[in-house]
Order: C-alpha cells, then sequence, then structure tokens
C-alpha cells in the first residue's frame, strides 16, 4: 500500500461512513463531491471546477482530524463533526437536493441532542401555480392579539427578548398615520373610539431587503414567500434598515424557547430554531402553508380579520376580498408591491 | 525587490517602529492598553451577542456603523494631498503626502474593524467571499463597499510602500511604476465615499438618507474634516519630532478645509431649508436630531454642538489673519474634526432610524461595551498610524536606509 493511500484510507475511515454510502447508493446522479472531496484532495487529481468543492471535503476531512486528536478528552466526536459540517455547509438556494437532505439530517440529530426531541424538518419547495396573498379586514380586529401569541407559538420565537413578528396598532377614529397609533397597548380591548391595524413582514413583489442583502441570505421564494436562511445570514442587518414596514427581526441574543414549547413541526426556511445573531422574519408560516394548512394567525384570529390564499386561484378567498372589497396597502409609494392588503367591510 | 531585501526591508521598519523616546514608548504603551480593554469589551459582546450594545430592532446600527461612515471620509481625504503632489505636480505635498496616505491606511483598518464588530456573525464573513460563498454584487451597495475599501486599502498601502522602498534602497522611484495608480487611487477616494454614501441614500425606507445630496455632502464634509486630521498630525510631527514640516504645505492644506468647510456648510443649509421650511412626514428625522421628537431629544445637544463647532470653525478658518496664525488653525481644525465626526457618525446613521418605519421614537443609548469596543479600535488607528508614520520619516530622513550604499539595488530590481 503506498502512502498517499493509506492515508486515504485512514481519512475515509474518519469521516462518517454513513454519509458515504448514502451518497453512492442513493444519488448516483446526484453531487458527490462532497464525500469524495477528502478522496480528491489525497489524490491530487484535480481540476479548477472541482478545487472548490474538494476543500469543502478537505475540511470535513480536518474535522475528523480534530475530533480524532480531541478524541481522549471525551468529546462527543459526531457532535462536533455535524457542527462542523454544519459551519461549511453552502447557502441554501445553491446546495442539490443531496446536500439539503444531508444538512436537514444532521440539524435533526443536533436538535435532538438539544432539546431531547427530534424535530420534523421539512424542506418543501414551492408547489407550481401558487402565489400567496394576504388581506386584513379593519372593520373586524378587535386587538384581542391571539394571533400575536399564536405567531409565537408556532414559529418558536424567542421569548428572552419576547420577539413578535405581529404588531397590532390601536388607532383612533379619524386618525390614519401609524405614528400618532399606540404600538403596545396594555389595556382591555376593544377600546371605544379605536380601530386596529395588524402589521408583518408584507412579502412584498420587489423586496428592498432582498436586494440589499451582501450574502444572498435572503430571497423571495417563487409562491412570493420571502424567507431567510438562517445559517448563512452574517447578520449585517443592511435588511433591517431597508425595510420599510418593520418587517424584520434580529437575534440580539442566543434565542430561548422553553423545550417543552418547541413546535417541533418544522421547515428549513421557516420556523426552526434560529441563532444568536441573524436575522428572521414571518413566513407566512411556510411550514403549513406550504402543506395546504393556513397561517398560525389567520387560524387564531377569534374575528375572522384575516385572508389567506392563493392569489392565481381566481377562486381563493383572498382574490374574492381584492375583486369585492375597497383595498389598500402602507407605502404603495415606494414600489414594493406588498403582498397584504387591509380592507373595510 | 527579492526576499533577502525585502526582509531587511520590514526588519528594519519593525526596528525603527519598536525604537524611541520615553513619550513615544507610553504613548504605545498607553494605546495597546485601550486595545486590550476594547478586546475585553469585544469577547463580552461576542460571548452574549449584540445585546450588550445600545442597538436594538428600532435602532439597529448605532456608534459601530456611525464611526465606519466618518472614518472612510477621513480614509478618503488622503486625495486631497495626493491629487497635488502627483498628478498636478505641485511638490509642495511633498512630505507630507505619506503621512496622507498613512492617515488612510489607518483609517481603513478602523473602517474594517468596525464593520465586524458590528456584525452578529463575524466567524460566518467568509460567505461573502464569491465562489466560495455569494457574493451579491452588483444587487448590493455593502458588496460594493467591500470591494471598494479593499481596493483603495490596497492602493495605499502599495504606492506609499513602493515610494519609501525605492528611498530605503536610495533609488528614485520609476514614475511610469506608481502614477497609474495613483490617478487610479484619486478617483476610487471618491468612489469610497461615494458608494458609502449610496449604502444609505439606496434605501427608500429610511427618508432622512434617501437624498441625492448624500453623497456630495460626504465628500465635502471628509474634504474638510480628512485634511483637518492630517493638518493636526503634521502640527504634532513638526513639533515633536526632527522631521521639519514646511509651513507652505500648512497653508495650502488651511486653504482647502476652508473650502471644504463652506462648501459643507451650503450644504447643510440646503438640507436645513428643504427639511423644515414646509416640513412634512419625511422632516421628522431631522426635527428629531435638531429638536427632539415626543420628549425624545438624546441628539439634541450632540447635533447643536456640531452645528456650532461647525460655523465657529470655519469662520475662524475663513478669516485669513485667524487662519494664518498656527495655534488658531490647529484649534479650528480640531472642532472641524469633532463637529464633523458628530455631524456624519452618530448625527446621520442614528436619526435615519427616528422614527421608525411604522412611527415608533426610540431614543438610542450606547452602552459601555459598544463604547470601549469604540475606544480600542481607535486606539487600534493611532496604534497603526503611529507606527506607520514613525517608519515613513526615518525613512524620509534618510536614517532608515538599506546597509551598503545605493549602488547595490538598481532602479531595475524594484
Amino acid at each position: 500500500m503506498t502512502k498517499s493511500s493509506s492515508i486515504k484510507t485512514w481519512v475515509r475511515r474518519l469521516l462518517n461512513p454513513e454519509a458515504l454510502r448514502y451518497l453512492a447508493a442513493d444519488d448516483p446522479e446526484g453531487d458527490r463531491s462532497f464525500a469524495e472531496g477528502a478522496a480528491q484532495v489525497m489524490d491530487k487529481q484535480l481540476d479548477r471546477r472541482q478545487a472548490l468543492k474538494a476543500i469543502a471535503g478537505a475540511g470535513a476531512a480536518g474535522a475528523a482530524l480534530v475530533q480524532a486528536a480531541c478524541a481522549p478528552l471525551g468529546g462527543r466526536s459526531e457532535e462536533a463533526q455535524h457542527r462542523w459540517e454544519e459551519f461549511f455547509k453552502k447557502n441554501y438556494r445553491l446546495m442539490t437536493e443531496t446536500e439539503r437532505a444531508e444538512t436537514v439530517t444532521r440539524l435533526t440529530k443536533l436538535a435532538a441532542d438539544d432539546r431531547g426531541g427530534a424535530p420534523h424538518i421539512q424542506t418543501t419547495p414551492a408547489q407550481p401555480g401558487v402565489l400567496f396573498g394576504y388581506a386584513f379586514n379593519i372593520s373586524k380586529c378587535k386587538g384581542y392579539q391571539d394571533c400575536v401569541k399564536a405567531c409565537i407559538h408556532e414559529n418558536n420565537l424567542d421569548r428572552g427578548e419576547n420577539m413578535q413578528y405581529i404588531r397590532i396598532f390601536e388607532i383612533e377614529n379619524g386618525q390614519q398615520s401609524l405614528a400618532s397609533a399606540n404600538g403596545s397597548y396594555y389595556h382591555e380591548v376593544p377600546a371605544d373610539g379605536h380601530y386596529y391595524l395588524g402589521t408583518q413582514c408584507f412579502h412584498c413583489e420587489n423586496p428592498p431587503c432582498v436586494d440589499v442583502c451582501p450574502v444572498g441570505a435572503t430571497w423571495k421564494e417563487e409562491d412570493g414567500i420571502v424567507v431567510v436562511d438562517y445559517d448563512w445570514c452574517i447578520g449585517c442587518r443592511y435588511c433591517q434598515a431597508a425595510c420599510p414596514y418593520f418587517g424584520r427581526r434580529f437575534n440580539w441574543s442566543a434565542p430561548q424557547v422553553p423545550p417543552e414549547s418547541v413546535n417541533r413541526e418544522q421547515h428549513y426556511l421557516g420556523n426552526r430554531p434560529r441563532k444568536k445573531g441573524v436575522m428572521e422574519k414571518c413566513t407566512f408560516c411556510i411550514q403549513r402553508t406550504r402543506q395546504g394548512k393556513l397561517p398560525a394567525c389567520v387560524e387564531a384570529c377569534p374575528t375572522g380579520a384575516r385572508v389567506f390564499g392563493n392569489l392565481l386561484d381566481p377562486n381563493s378567498e383572498i382574490r374574492y376580498v381584492l375583486a369585492n372589497k375597497k383595498v389598500f396597502r402602507l407605502k404603495e409609494e415606494l414600489g414594493t408591491e406588498p403582498k397584504f392588503w387591509y380592507f373595510t367591510d | 525587490m527579492s526576499p533577502t531585501h525585502l526582509f531587511q526591508f520590514f526588519g528594519d521598519a519593525f526596528l525603527s517602529a519598536t525604537r524611541g523616546r520615553l513619550a513615544y514608548h507610553v504613548w504605545m504603551g498607553g494605546l495597546t492598553f485601550l486595545m486590550l480593554l476594547g478586546a475585553y469589551a469585544y469577547s463580552v459582546q461576542l460571548q452574549e451577542g449584540l445585546i450588550v450594545t445600545g442597538m436594538n430592532d428600532h435602532i439597529s446600527w448605532g456608534m459601530y456603523i456611525s464611526n465606519f461612515t466618518f472614518l472612510v471620509g477621513l480614509a478618503a481625504a488622503a486625495v486631497m494631498l495626493v491629487l497635488p503632489t502627483y498628478i498636478l505636480d505641485d511638490v509642495d505635498f511633498g512630505g507630507a503626502v505619506l503621512i496622507g496616505e498613512g492617515v488612510a491606511v489607518a483609517a481603513l483598518v478602523m473602517c474594517l474593524a468596525f464593520v465586524t464588530v458590528d456584525l452578529g456573525g463575524p466567524h460566518r464573513v467568509w460567505h461573502m467571499i464569491p465562489k466560495l460563498g455569494y457574493f451579491n454584487w452588483p444587487r448590493s451597495m455593502l458588496t460594493w463597499d467591500v470591494l471598494v475599501l479593499n481596493g483603495y486599502l490596497a492602493l495605499n498601502v502599495m504606492v506609499p510602500f513602493y515610494l519609501l522602498y525605492s528611498r530605503y534602497h536610495g533609488v528614485k522611484p520609476d514614475k511610469r511604476k506608481y502614477v497609474p495608480f495613483v490617478v487610479l487611487s484619486v478617483f476610487w477616494a471618491v468612489g469610497i465615499h461615494l458608494v458609502t454614501a449610496f449604502l444609505y441614500a439606496g434605501l427608500p425606507a429610511r427618508p432622512f438618507w434617501h437624498n441625492a445630496l448624500l453623497g456630495p455632502r460626504f465628500l465635502a464634509s471628509a474634504f474638510a474634516a480628512g485634511p483637518a486630521f492630517i493638518l493636526m498630525l503634521l502640527g504634532v510631527i513638526d513639533r515633536f519630532t526632527d522631521y521639519g514640516i514646511r509651513v507652505v504645505i500648512f497653508d495650502k492644506l488651511a486653504l482647502i478645509i476652508t473650502v471644504a468647510a463652506q462648501i459643507n456648510l451650503v450644504m447643510l443649509g440646503s438640507e436645513l431649508f428643504v427639511e423644515f421650511y414646509q416640513p412634512t412626514e419625511h422632516a421628522e428625522s431631522a426635527v428629531y436630531l435638531f429638536f427632539g421628537l415626543n420628549g425624545h431629544d438624546a441628539l439634541v445637544p450632540w447635533i447643536r454642538s456640531a452645528v456650532a463647532l461647525n460655523l465657529g470653525a470655519t469662520l475662524c478658518l475663513s478669516i485669513h489673519p485667524l487662519r494664518r496664525r498656527r495655534g488658531i488653525l490647529l484649534a479650528a481644525s480640531t472642532l472641524l474634526f469633532l463637529a464633523v465626526w458628530i455631524e456624519k457618525g452618530m448625527g446621520l446613521v442614528v436619526p435615519g432610524f427616528v422614527p421608525g418605519p411604522l412611527g415608533d421614537v426610540v431614543d438610542y443609548h450606547p452602552s459601555w461595551v459598544e463604547i470601549w469596543v469604540t475606544v480600542g479600535i481607535w486606539a487600534m488607528g493611532f496604534f497603526i498610524l503611529s507606527g506607520l508614520v514613525k517608519v515613513a520619516i526615518a525613512i524620509e530622513t534618510g536614517r532608515m536606509k538599506a546597509k551598503g550604499g545605493d549602488q547595490e539595488v538598481p532602479t531595475e530590481s524594484l
């Protein structure tokens, strides 16, 4: 056995053998460079196109070496390797189906370690012929904030900093400007002489937040949902400055969700746990809506003020509202084309 | 430029930068202490997250980005010395221009440091490397800024290095080798500051920033505050080293500062007129800045002092007999520098967020962690600047030169 091939065997043994088998057997057409990266490095049969992928593979090999070195110290080697691979994974949009499956596997295992129960993380893509839209009935909303509560639970929002995607503004009759509204009221509702208006991410057709992101960590999906890749975001908060609707939230500290109240039905681009230093936002409950369910806020609303549906389906309720009600949107002059309308009965 | 020669050069440069009078060691020691404090504060921030700063979802950029914005201007200001010296063949600035470029290098390093400490995930910055990650160029103005800042840093390291290295070996620098880069750096300097202004001006969500005057005003204030800083530095060098700065350099710099400060004031007046003649909803940020809004007035004393300093300093500089007196010139430059630091730092960044897009009015108070990290980065900037200036002076005065005389390294080998 030559020296290089013995090193190769050694590295291969250290790499997760399961991942190798999975890649080779289940996806012959797929991107195998991840598993072959180490082999490529050792064989030095690199062309320029493969070089970068090989570096990723070499990273994994490096992780294997580190964990092997640390093994006598009692390090949890599998977890360490998962974390290493998670750190060096790609932007979600650039991942192959196989890579997506791999990261979901890793995230599931890591989350199971952390929180005592494995989540189910979907990667359900946008469904063809679907463009989501939302309408809010100002006449019906009474400011109960059941939507806010449902959203916090559904989307695993940080309880430590009391993060909320939805804001309900209490506005005096005769007023229209949000500047004169009360965005944080703590009294019995509905208050006399007031009406209520809710905001959240409006999932603009021309989202300024997407344009400004330096690393492409946020984008608009085919079904119109603006999402964030939590593992790709570098936390510069440029998108937060660019959003005209206060639709984005930052994790100023490590988010806290009590393990017993974690919603384990998750989507990669939706309500899976976030970490310190990344952006997040309303995803129209992507983990629910791509399965044909309604967003949690719509389902929770006791007055029926919230309407959600497929803008491309002429028989949908949202299309009925747009066709038959007087609707308006916030800050239309900015040209962002929000897919979130307000209307009155 | 063989490796041995380079090694020798850097060795000598290191010795030159680490040797000096007691005062120099005390100065550098003090800066090191402040850097260590800053590093400790930053370690706290890394551990806990940006929650330890005064920023929040409403005011999501604070002191770090304010200082970053101001320092881009300081870096760009070197062009006001570079342009006359290298391109207009005005030899007057000969001695000062290397100092100006040293200021640019230090300012750019500080810029990059301020952006880095502002990130929520600094360890994920590699996501920005093209191919390896995803570089959202040309859509995102931030990617433009990354390109122009690093490019400008490279230019401002390369040209002075070539000139000093030539002088070190007693060789006349070859104009064909460095003037093209100098010409490039002149356009690049304007570029870095315009791009940084576009970072803000490109956001319709923030009416306070979304105006076409922002870029030109950035340039005017930078060309006032930057040369003002260089003038202060030259004053210190003239006073405390044997590297004499000729009077004519002070005079010319003072003139540049004065004109830029006057243009800056004209633009300020224009801005105030538009905001306050018929105040619209879009003027509320300016109202918050200058008068306070709904009882929130954290920035009012700052911006008013900035305007007062700005007016006072510009007035002093505009009166010839006053400007010609060294003491008054240095004092006015210092005040102008402070005024622009307030106005273009916190006075520009924070009001952009107040009131928020949905009308929220929240005050911003930087936390101690933020302040110490900021102090640490400024100390780092001064540390780098001191070292660079010390080496540059040692070479320019001929104290630091290659052993063995001039014949050893002919021009061709450079």
